[in-house]
């Protein structure tokens, strides 16, 4: 299993492993927020607001 | 899969091979986690989507007009109306309607130009307006974006701008409770301009004669000094858009107060 590898793979007591993993998670959030999801939402073209010829 | 050895199973009975079977690794319990990273991935998406551009776009277009020198404090603070101690408001013999408005140079791309108040959508409601209708370079990070080539504001022919419902900031959010009547005050470094809703309409969006700059006669050489809204309809779809007509009422040079319009609350 991915989650039970990831969590033996960590180091330190229960305690460090948990604090790790949220800055992990904090960390691919912030990038999802800034860059991936950004990048993707202009090829969705849920938001269109314009008129244009097309 | 692997459910764990049976509780119920005397121990002796136990066949060696599965002595553990939680270490053996089960192509369907991947799968089903890279199923569940999926779906946090997406409900992260809409929250993205539905609120943290909205934090972003509120804040960003925000700074943009606090960042205006031309833009007086107290509009941006949002000006009560009722205060005894309110603006002063322009003078009548200021207001023109027929005359042409100081001439603007034509904004660059992404350049903001205007400021833009609605006493319907609050009165603390002043967003930025700048050149340009793409998404990556106005509408998601400045806000209401103008049709390149369309008229100037105060200018004969058709002043059209547009910008998000949903997401990024919604500068057009409210556009639905807009009447006949009320008041599109836009303001430049060097003018007021006071426009009024006259009509309203729900169009596909390959119907560019809305920003024609005589919607009614597209082709025709234009009278009127108009503006057009166009945004997204319905809310959280891009299947139609919504577009709300205007005219000019009159513009005003700036430094002799702000527009009565902008004080009035609307009934």
């Amino acid at each position: 299993m991915i989650s039970t590898w990831i969590w033996n793979a960590l180091p330190g007591p229960a305690l460090v492993r948990l604090l790790i993993l949220l800055v992990a998670i904090a960390g691919v959030v912030l990038v999802l927020f800034e860059y991936v999801f950004p990048w993707v939402s202009e090829y969705l073209a849920l938001q269109e607001t314009t008129v244009e010829e097309t | 899969m692997t459910a764990p050895a049976s509780t119920t199973a005397p121990p002796d009975e136990r066949p060696p091979a599965h002595a553990r079977p939680g270490r053996r690794i089960s192509v369907v319990g991947i799968l089903g986690e890279l199923l569940i990273l999926a779906g946090v991935l997406l409900g992260l998406f809409v929250v993205w989507q539905l609120f943290y551009t909205d934090v972003q776009g509120e804040r960003a277009q925000r700074e943009v007009v606090e960042g205006l020198d031309w833009v007086e404090p107290q509009v941006v603070e949002g000006i009560a109306a009722g205060e005894s101690d309110g603006p002063q408001t322009i003078p009548d013999d200021l207001k023109h309607t027929d005359l042409d408005p100081p001439a603007l140079d034509y904004p660059e791309f992404t350049e903001t130009f205007a400021t833009m108040m609605v006493p319907r959508w609050g009165e603390d409601y002043v967003r930025p307006v700048s050149e340009g209708v793409t998404r990556a370079d106005v509408l998601d990070p400045l806000g209401i974006g103008h049709y390149p080539d369309t008229a100037l504001p105060g200018q004969i022919g058709n002043f059209a701008i547009s910008g998000h419902r949903t997401t990024y900031g919604k500068p057009f959010n409210a556009v639905a409770d807009l009447e006949v009547g009320d008041s599109l005050i836009l303001q430049t470094e060097d003018a007021w301009f006071v426009y009024h809703v006259e009509s309203w309409d729900i169009v596909r969006p390959r119907d560019v004669y809305v920003i024609a700059p005589d919607p009614t006669d597209p082709g025709a050489a234009p009278t009127e000094r108009l503006i057009t809204l166009t945004t997204c309809h319905p809310m959280f779809s891009a299947a139609e858009r919504w577009v709300v007509h205007g005219t000019l009422d009159y513009w005003a040079p700036t430094g002799h107060g702000v527009p009565e319009e902008l004080l009035e609350v609307p009934s």
